[in-house]
């Protein structure tokens, strides 16, 4: 037992493992290891959905342009977008900066890992449909127009790397208050807390199962804070979220880019 | 060859298709009404086309794009042959989409349109169904309008692409409780088969399995609870649905 599950290379099935997110170790058969000591896998396998706009900064600085064409009004349900299964990556891959692109957009999100099959769930049932917490980069090519599905921006390849474990959600006494910290190379790039969501956790599951199933697995990136950090080739990225962890990645060009490759 | 994959007495069967019948791959020999059919390909990627016909584009208003419009679909909205799917209470307007799905068969990154039939491996029948009431102008189409689940019946068959010589000159129809509601020809596509490839390869990595719809041509209708929808590919299968 413990208070988070891990998938480290090499083995068949994902661990349940006690964990210290304050300093991102494991301990495994009594020994205490530093994340960066061991090779894990993404602890997910599901689909990923991501939340635009969830953040109350990240929404405001769209909504003069809402009432204005192509938009015309202000969005009524989630504005939900997917990471098809290409982007997936884990805890210290690479992320690929394609030879398009100048600079990709860090995005911050915490994860909710669904546990049970969720349809048409009542928000104040919600949290009986989760298993727990992730730390996601949502990375993104940058854009301003999200009048079409932006495929290009956010479905590259490595573009979604998740860990560096779920922490059960016993753990996290109120995901809709935690901070959020960006690193870039070491030095704070970007900070805000998830008290600052439009729609909270619980809110999101039901709004969103009210016309689609989670299933066991999936994730669900609660959305990106205002401000994201912009990195390049070479830039080195952490982000922490209280309570459930660090993932960090490094930006690589695209032609250096091998997935599962540690560096 | 036409290979299902299908469930009956408590257990997923691969299947082929023989005479009208269909063969499991334990070689028992089993009518269309003996099973429940699932979708043909089990879902991961799922891309859609949107406006990927000029009359379709016109009929909505739209110019025709000038890259792909493409969009995303989760697990949660692929149902198989004969299946069922809600029509939401007070909506006025849901139709269908008669589409031509693509299956990949290798993994696939920077192909080019000359070599894309390579990475096929081959393909079946889509109804893509759209809820218009839903629509907002945020990563439009958004997932309430076409990501609903049981929203996307693919199916019968996944056929070999062997046995389709021409994807791009197949006549595509749509019947509603047996009238003839849409008629196009993928020849009509404004991105080929080989475009899409090319295109979505150029940046992103395929998978074996992932699906391509590869859009509607002109006539969607709304449709009821009770109606009978069958989308037609020639060639390819014939998908039944119904509104519940």
């Amino acid at each position: 037992m413990g208070n988070a599950v891990v998938k480290i290379f090499g083995m068949p099935n994902i661990t349940e493992a006690e964990v210290d997110p304050e300093n991102n170790s494991i301990f495994l058969n009594g020994t205490q290891y530093h994340v960066n000591q061991l090779s894990l896998e993404p602890p997910v396998s599901g689909t990923i959905y991501g939340v635009l706009l969830n953040y109350q900064g990240a929404f405001h600085r769209y909504r003069k342009q809402m009432t204005h064409s192509p938009y015309n009004e202000p969005p009524k349900a989630p504005i939900l977008y997917i990471k098809p299964i290409n982007t997936l990556s884990g805890y210290r891959s690479p992320i690929p900066l394609p030879e398009d692109a100048d600079e990709l957009e860090v995005g911050a999100a915490l994860g909710v890992v669904i546990g049970r099959t969720a349809t048409k769930v009542k928000e104040e049932e919600a949290f009986q449909y989760v298993a727990g917490y992730t730390v996601v980069n949502d990375v993104a090519i940058p854009h301003e127009n999200i009048y079409r599905p932006a495929i290009r921006e956010r479905a590259r390849d490595g573009f979604n790397p998740v860990g560096p474990w779920i922490i059960k959600k016993e753990s996290i006494v109120d995901p809709d208050s935690l901070d959020i910290r960006v690193f870039v190379n070491g030095k704070l790039a970007q900070k805000n807390n998830t008290k600052n969501f439009i729609r909270p956790v619980a809110r999101l599951l039901a709004d969103i199962t009210e016309f689609m199933t989670l299933y066991p697995g999936d994730v669900l990136l609660t959305g990106v804070p205002e401000q994201a950090p912009l990195v390049k080739a070479g830039d080195h990225v952490r982000i922490e979220i209280e309570g459930v962890g660090s993932l960090e990645n490094t930006i690589v060009h695209e032609a250096d880019y091998v997935k599962g490759a540690v560096r | 060859m036409k290979r299902a994959r299908v469930a009956m007495n408590g257990t997923i069967y691969e299947a082929i298709e023989d005479n009208g019948f269909l063969q499991l791959n334990d070689q028992h020999k089993v009518t269309e009404k003996d099973v429940v059919w699932l979708p043909p390909v089990s879902p991961r990627t799922v891309f859609a086309l949107g406006l990927n016909y000029a009359d379709h584009a016109k009929e909505l208003s739209f110019h025709a794009p000038t890259e792909p419009l493409v969009f995303l679909k989760g697990p949660n909205t692929i149902v198989g042959h004969r299946s069922e799917t809600k029509r939401p209470p007070d909506v006025d307007f849901m139709h269908y989409e008669c589409e031509l799905a693509v299956v990949i068969g290798k993994m696939a990154r920077n192909v080019k349109a000359s070599e894309a039939y390579e990475y096929v491996l081959g393909y079946t029948v889509a109804n893509d169904y759209a809820v218009r009431d839903y629509l907002e102008n945020y990563y439009r189409p958004n997932l309430r309008v076409k990501n609903r689940d049981a929203f996307t019946p693919i199916g019968p068959w996944l056929v070999d692409k062997e046995d389709i010589p021409d994807p791009m000159n197949l006549v595509l129809r749509t019947y509603v409780n047996g009238a003839l509601v849409q008629e196009g020809n993928t020849k009509d596509m404004i991105f080929t088969i080989p475009m899409l490839i090319e295109y979505l390869t150029s940046f992103m990595t395929l998978n074996y399995g992932d699906i391509i719809l590869t859009g509607t041509p002109k006539g969607a209708v709304n449709v009821n609870v009770g109606d009978e929808v069958i989308t037609e590919i020639e060639g390819i299968g014939r998908l039944i649905n119904r509104i519940i």
